[in-house]
């Protein structure tokens, strides 16, 4: 009997081990860009490599957030207006994304319209087309129409989310008919029936859907990085790439970039997680 | 019409304007620019777009660097969709111990740098993989493995980027995977269990048909995502060192929108579906052979 205890004691202890040191090297990279944002200029450049700053120092983030006078020239970064541009941008793609794509993956699970199944077909079909076939085509229609270095340009090739459709679809077969066809009977309109009934019982999976559609925009670098020419409309990513190409010795500045980029969508995680990985999960793990 | 049908047609219609618009229309005219010569001058005056035919794909397959591109691209999705599928399984079998404690914690902190940008995590993995002063080749020395030039050795650095790729998305799949674990059948892993199968025996045999299914879908996505490499070697290398990681995807960039060669550009892009939708077709055609589908 004990001998059996100890081996699933060992077992334990082995397995929790292993899974805290692998959690553990798979935070070391986050971690140590936050301590280096920290740290003198050049300190993070020695050997061995600190992982501690010496002295917490905010000059890294002061260099590269305030706009100062260089030479009678104003100068910075550019790294608050993309900030603010690719908040902006991550609120309005996901607002607009979910309010093209909840209803509608709602009408192709309920609603009885003709044309309904082979449209669906279709979507899944489309699925399989790398939006980059579409970029190139895309660029120049958007330069006829005045819509290059605009943020309506950087939005809209992301609206077309045809996995949010599906996946709120996925999600509205579950709902019973009975309730909606009560409230029809009761004389309520369809879009009556949609906002009141359906709606609040599909509140977890929009948040869900909104964590996502704001990851994908705030996170999103191909399409921003073609659309956008003047640096003033540079979204986060854009920026810090084309800081980091003529930057590459400054470890620390890049840090503090690095951490401006990644701590909110972070912090979004966090709080929101909950609904992030349940929806992943499919709702198949509670906890 | 009756209401119910107006009603669906105001709720799709909206957003199929916008896939039409943004999505099909586009990937169709795709298939026009890549049979014309469009570049800089009909950027600037149309009327000096000529009809090609395939001019852009005999050129491509005259071009050197775009073989290179193709090369370094299959060995990205070669090596690092196992890499990737594989930590990602390594993770969520290990989470699936009953043993485990705090799963919920686990499971974020592991998540965690799938939602960093790509972009910044780069320029974090970058300084990680200096050859002086970064870390990995810090602890690499620790255990006596001599400095690796990750980011400058054309050797070496595919298998960093694929590190670095690793580290980021694995994940994503762990946390599909958890949920496929935790379907697996109890009684049959107890009978199997009963019977003296072994572990290696149970998971051959219980727990991977059992997850075969989300195991392909997962090998045809990372296979997308690792052809559709581009950000890494953009932030991380420019491509280099000596064009190791100019992947296909930083091809036509470059092509369409350094050189403006907006046609050859197209025909790249073309190649790129091509090759996701081929290798599509024979993952699915492999796993309904296993009849894992």
């Amino acid at each position: 009997m004990a001998v059996i205890m100890n081996r699933r004691l060992l077992r334990t202890i082995v397995s929790n081990a292993l899974v805290a040191s692998i959690a553990g090297l798979t935070l070391v990279p986050l971690v140590w860009m936050v301590t280096v944002s920290f740290m003198p200029r050049g300190e993070s450049s020695h050997f061995p490599p600190p992982f501690w700053p010496s002295r917490w120092s905010w000059e890294n983030y002061h260099e590269l957030l305030v706009r100062r006078l260089i030479d009678g020239a104003w100068f910075d970064y550019r790294i608050m207006p993309a900030l603010w541009n690719s908040l902006g941008i991550a609120l309005a793609a996901t607002v607009l994304g979910l309010l093209l794509t909840v209803p509608a993956g709602y009408a192709f699970a309920k609603l009885r319209f003709t044309g309904r199944e082979r449209l669906l077909r279709l979507l899944i079909a489309a699925l399989v087309v790398p939006t980059q076939v579409a970029m190139l085509p895309l660029f120049l229609a958007f330069k006829e129409l005045g819509l290059v270095n605009s943020y309506a340009g950087v939005i809209l090739p992301g609206l077309a989310a045809i996995f949010a459709i599906l996946f709120v679809r996925q999600t509205v077969l579950g709902i019973p008919d009975e309730m909606i066809d009560a409230a029809r009977l009761d004389g309520a309109g369809e879009v009556r029936i949609f906002v009141s009934i359906v709606l609040p019982l599909l509140m977890p999976i929009t948040v869900t859907l909104a964590v996502f559609l704001f990851l994908a925009s705030w996170n999103d670098f191909l399409w921003p990085l073609i659309v956008l020419s003047d640096q003033h409309r540079y979204t986060l990513p854009v920026a810090v790439a084309a800081i980091a190409r003529e930057h590459a010795g400054d470890g620390e500045l890049m840090m503090a970039a690095a951490v401006v980029t990644t701590v909110p969508v972070l912090l979004l995680f966090l709080a929101l997680q909950r609904y992030y990985v349940s929806g992943l999960l499919g709702g198949s793990i509670k906890g | 019409m009756t209401r119910q049908e107006r009603a669906a047609w105001l709720f799709v219609a909206p957003v199929l304007a916008i896939i039409l618009l943004v999505l099909v229309l586009p990937a169709l005219l795709a298939l026009a620019l890549a049979v014309t010569d469009y570049s800089i001058y009909a950027l600037a005056d149309l009327s000096a777009l000529r009809f090609i035919g395939l001019g852009n794909f005999t050129d491509l397959f005259g071009t050197p660097l775009f073989w290179r591109a193709l090369g370094n691209t299959a060995l990205f999705a070669l090596f690092g969709v196992p890499m990737a599928i594989g930590s990602s399984l390594a993770a969520a079998l290990l989470l699936d111990e009953a043993t485990v404690r705090w799963k919920p914690l686990w499971r974020v902190v592991l998540f965690a740098p799938y939602v960093t940008s790509v972009v910044a995590a780069a320029v974090v993995w970058q300084f990680l993989l200096n050859t002086r002063f970064g870390l990995l080749n810090y602890g690499l020395g620790l255990i006596g493995i001599g400095p690796v030039d990750w980011l400058g050795n054309p050797r070496a650095s595919i298998p960093a980027i694929l590190i670095f790729v690793t580290w980021k998305i694995f994940g994503y799949n762990m946390i599909v995977f958890s949920a496929a674990l935790s379907a697996v059948p109890h009684d049959l892993m107890e009978a199997a269990r009963l019977d003296g199968a072994s572990r290696w025996e149970r998971f051959r045999h219980v727990t991977l048909p059992a997850i075969g299914p989300t195991l392909l879908l997962a090998a045809v996505m990372s296979v997308a995502g690792f052809v559709q490499l581009f950000a890494e070697p953009y932030v991380m290398t420019m491509g280099g060192p000596s064009q190791s990681t100019v992947t296909v995807l930083y091809f036509m960039f470059d092509e369409g929108f350094k050189w403006w060669n907006l046609g050859q550009a197209s025909a790249v892009a073309l190649i790129l579906f091509a090759i996701i939708l081929l290798l599509t077709v024979v993952q699915t055609r492999i796993g309904r052979r296993y009849e894992w589908l």
